[in-house]
């Protein structure tokens, strides 16, 4: 039995799970691989997105200066600039438009701003007819249904089931079956709304504040024609929409189609600079030319600011500012591709950036309704066209839902089990994973005592209830004799020559879990020329960063640095096993300590396949190697592949003769506590079925399950029917030996 | 390295546009072969060619826009590498008969195909500070993907063929 709201979160991944799981993740997985494709073709991709981030950090650092210049540059052409305090504001403010203009029939193209303002709902109120024109739009608004994604909003949907919806709204003589039936029937029903429309409503992908010039990025078409038919526009757009200048505008064209659906450009970019020059189409006097209608045209631009100005004063979140809703973040998510915007959106917002967009407009209450579904992969970090370090936002959003908090009833339980400084309000759950470095040591030195508790009758229903724990997952096997009690008991080998010195990090799951992988990476290194060393240092701060607990992973930071760095001034590699852990000192110690040690952790840690890699290309001698045996099926890690490491295992395994079949999953859905969690249990199978699946397939099913995490190597180890191992295992000298 | 023209050619062909080469003084021959009737349009930038003698209703009311099956106008620009067409919406309507009806078909000089994006806008941005500040860039004919697969013709056209006119 789980916790209220934990039950609540589980059935609802359940059920969408069952319901929409299946589209989403189908539609996905193509948006996914489209932009992996559309990237490789664009020769400049790094440095577009460099370029692109850096015109972003300068226009929102300029932000108010350019809302001066748009207003100027608008009014000079002959159009109006609202700047709108809140969504409110801006309601009120478009209802006068529309009713000064005594406008029956309003049209809109998509925009996720009026669905952030819910525009629709305030002109509805006030009588007004309004439209959405983009189909996937039409099909929510038909549907009652709100976005499942940002920039395909109607994701979730099916064929069969857009089918089977305008069939019972429209009744229509023949019923409607195929894409292209269901698009022409559309396209005529929303012809004539455009053609009795006196408003268009329009969004706004970029807006040049120079020229006035509004960037509108569509493939249908409805976009222009919401534009050139009724003679007053409206255009809503938030505040950070705006670039400095029109030539601007050119990187993000390069780069939005392609980050999005993976075109390398859409249908259209429309550039008008309104009033446009098009004359509107007046179909009430079809017989009338119309270059002979001389109606002026009137426009609108309603800037947006609803939490947007305060938040490029908030040094965590501004970044959330430089996103263009591409949904690279979204489409790139293993948690997203299997139950969509639904369950990992807030309010408005759906997908990774979306926790800043939710925590900026709607507050952080809607935010952390899905902020827990940001495992922290990273697999958006290298997609996002403005470089934009997503999860991060998500850990910072996190650390202060943490802190917003009422104490928990079973606080007692974690308490006298962690000595951490996190505030009353953490969630025990949280708190438990975020200090996985005490529960091991604990669990180590109570073996196997420790591994036999959780087994005691009723024991994992109380897990399950106290810290949301689930039942059906296994747990670690703690081990009694350490990696590090191992290899200071022992003796070492004498090496002839001494390559290099280096620290084996003994990372807490090696240390006390999958000891064998430790125990194969020393003979390795040793095999290859390294005095190992392995002092006590304590674990990265992963597991409690993972969790929100910035300040708790700052005092790891701290402690790594002040264990590790005199090793380092000495001369000494740092060499790292577990991928998560290599992460932290590579990118994200960046952010929890100063510049200089940062740097120092950065440059001096390897990962483990990385380091042998470089040992074997300067002439290290791999005869005293085991392998190559059996042919492998490999899983790197998430973050291992953020960092471009997971190619080293890879080559060094090709190298010695093993044959390597890579998995191409995003992640395994483990992700370190995420699928023990009693609420996400059922997404985490759900997404590690997708991996296990790529290695039951004909050419994968008789090899050898390798895979570089701790959760990865879990997962798979609960999926499959073979025993994963570490990589390193496959190169083992005592292997050879044996 | 393939021309700008002939990375163009190639480009539209992969984004499901037609492209053919003509000359001024085969332009007109040319267009007679691709569109079909009833069709609007807007003037041409050539003497060589009257729209009007092709049968093409320069000056569309909102019944014969709506019920037009072909549409021409001139393009300003072509992007060699992506298959883009700039098409300016100007005063006589020319966004209108690039829209509405299924066929578009563009004439552009062959000597105003760029090479890539970033000329692209230098051109643009001299437009625009010239006081011709509305433009499209369209790649192919217009597409949904909402209907549960890949549909070509959502509320734009269908079809699109480019001519191309050497000089």
């Amino acid at each position: 039995m789980m916790d209220g709201s934990r039950a609540e979160t589980a059935a609802q991944i359940e059920r969408l799970l069952e319901t929409e799981g299946e589209t989403v993740a189908e539609n996905l997985t193509d948006l996914n691989q489209g932009r992996y494709e559309s990237v490789a073709r664009l020769d400049e991709y790094d440095a577009y997105k460099s370029r692109a981030r850096s015109i972003k950090a300068d226009a929102i650092e300029r932000l108010p200066e350019l809302i001066e210049t748009v207003r100027t540059a608008v009014e000079d052409n002959g159009g109006a600039v609202y700047l709108a305090d809140d969504a409110d504001d801006a309601n009120r403010y478009i209802r006068e438009v529309v009713q000064d203009e005594n406008a029956d029939t309003v049209v809109k193209s998509k925009s996720m701003t009026t669905e952030e303002i819910e525009c629709n709902e305030a002109l509805s109120a006030a009588g007004v007819s309004v439209w959405e024109t983009d189909l996937g739009e039409f099909v929510l608004q038909v549907a009652d249904e709100s976005p499942s994604h940002i920039v395909v909003p109607a994701i979730h949907k099916s064929r069969e089931a857009i089918a089977e919806l305008f069939n019972e709204a429209f009744e229509p003589d023949e019923p409607l079956e195929t894409p292209a039936e269901l698009t022409a029937f559309a396209r005529d029903h929303l012809g004539a709304k455009i053609r009795s429309a006196d408003v268009g409503i329009t969004g706004a992908n970029f807006i040049a504040a120079d020229t006035g010039t509004i960037a509108l990025v569509t493939s249908e078409g409805n976009a222009r024609k919401t534009v050139a038919v009724p003679d007053t526009q409206i255009t809503v757009a938030g505040v950070e929409k705006l670039l400095p200048t029109l030539s601007d505008l050119q990187p993000f064209v390069e780069l939005i189609g392609r980050s999005g659906t993976g075109q390398d450009i859409t249908s259209y970019v429309s550039l008008f600079t309104p009033p446009v020059a098009t004359p509107p189409v007046n179909f009430d006097g079809p017989e009338t030319p119309i270059a002979d209608d001389d109606r002026e045209r009137s426009f609108h631009l309603v800037l947006i600011d609803n939490g947007r100005l305060d938040v490029r004063d908030d040094p965590q979140l501004r970044e959330t500012l430089y996103c263009i809703r591409c949904s690279a973040c979204l489409n790139s998510c293993a948690n997203f591709q299997h139950v969509g915007g639904h369950a990992f959106g807030g309010e408005t917002y759906s997908g990774g950036i979306a926790t800043g967009w939710e925590t900026t407009v709607n507050g952080i209450g809607s935010a952390a309704s899905f902020n827990d579904l940001c495992t922290g992969c990273s697999r958006c970090v290298n997609q996002c066209p403005v470089e934009i370090d997503i999860p991060w936002i998500n850990t910072v959003v996190r650390d202060r839902i943490n802190r917003s908090g009422d104490a928990d009833a079973f606080s007692f339980l974690v308490d006298p089990l962690v000595p951490d400084t996190q505030p009353d309000g953490l969630d025990p759950q949280k708190r438990f994973f975020g200090s996985f470095e005490w529960i091991a040591t604990l669990a180590s030195k109570t073996a196997p005592v420790s591994n036999w508790l959780p087994k005691l009758p009723g024991a994992r229903s109380i897990l399950e209830r106290t810290l949301g724990i689930d039942r059906r997952r296994e747990l670690p096997q703690f081990k009694r004799e350490t990696l590090r009690s191992w290899f200071h008991a022992r003796d070492g080998p004498a090496l002839d020559t001494v390559r290099r010195t280096a620290v084996l990090y003994p990372d807490c799951y090696t240390n006390t879990v999958h000891v064998d992988r430790g125990k194969a990476a020393v003979r390795v290194l040793e095999a290859l020329g390294v005095a190992v060393e392995m002092p006590a240092i304590r674990s990265s701060g992963r597991a409690p960063l993972s969790q929100g607990m910035i300040d708790t992973a700052r005092q790891h930071a701290n402690a790594v640095a002040a264990d590790c760095i005199p090793l380092i001034e000495d001369g000494r590699d740092v060499v790292v096993i577990e991928p998560g852990e290599l992460a932290m000192f590579r990118s994200e110690y960046a952010k929890l300590l100063d510049e200089e040690r940062a740097e120092s952790i950065a440059t001096a840690s390897y990962d483990l396949f990385e380091y042998i890699y470089g040992l074997l290309e300067n002439g290290g001698d791999s005869t005293a190697l085991a392998g190559p045996a059996e042919p492998v099926a490999y899983h790197a890690h998430c973050q291992q592949r953020t960092l471009g490491l997971e190619s080293y295992t890879t080559a060094v395994l090709e190298r010695l003769g093993f044959d390597v079949i890579e998995s191409d999953v995003e992640c395994c859905g483990m992700a370190g506590s995420f699928g023990y969690k009693s609420e996400y249990y059922d997404l985490s199978i759900d997404v590690g079925t997708a991996l296990a699946e790529q290695f039951r397939t004909p050419a994968t099913t008789d090899r050898t399950v390798v895979a570089s995490g701790t959760s990865c190597t879990d997962q798979l180890d609960d999926l499959l029917e073979r025993t994963p191992r570490h990589p390193i295992e496959l190169l083992d000298p005592h292997t050879q030996n044996s | 390295m393939p021309t700008p023209l002939a990375t163009f050619e190639s480009s539209l062909q992969e984004v499901e546009s037609s492209v053919t080469r003509t000359t001024p003084q085969s332009l007109e021959a040319t267009l007679q072969a691709v569109i079909e009737r009833p069709a609007v349009g807007v003037q041409l930038p050539f003497d060589t060619c009257s729209l009007a003698d092709l049968d093409v209703n320069l000056h569309p009311t909102p019944r014969t826009l709506q019920s037009a099956v072909c549409g021409i106008t001139t393009a300003v620009l072509g992007i060699a590498t992506y298959g883009t067409l700039v098409l300016e919406a100007t005063p006589t309507g020319s966004e209108l008969s690039s829209l509405f009806p299924d066929h578009h078909v563009a004439v552009l000089r062959a000597a105003d195909v760029v090479p890539d994006m970033e000329t692209a806008f230098e051109h643009l941005s001299e437009l625009v500070a010239a006081g011709r500040g509305d433009h499209v860039l369209a790649t192919g004919p217009s597409a949904t993907a909402d209907m549960g697969s890949l549909v070509y013709g959502a509320h734009g056209p269908r079809e699109v063929t480019v001519v191309l006119v050497e000089e």
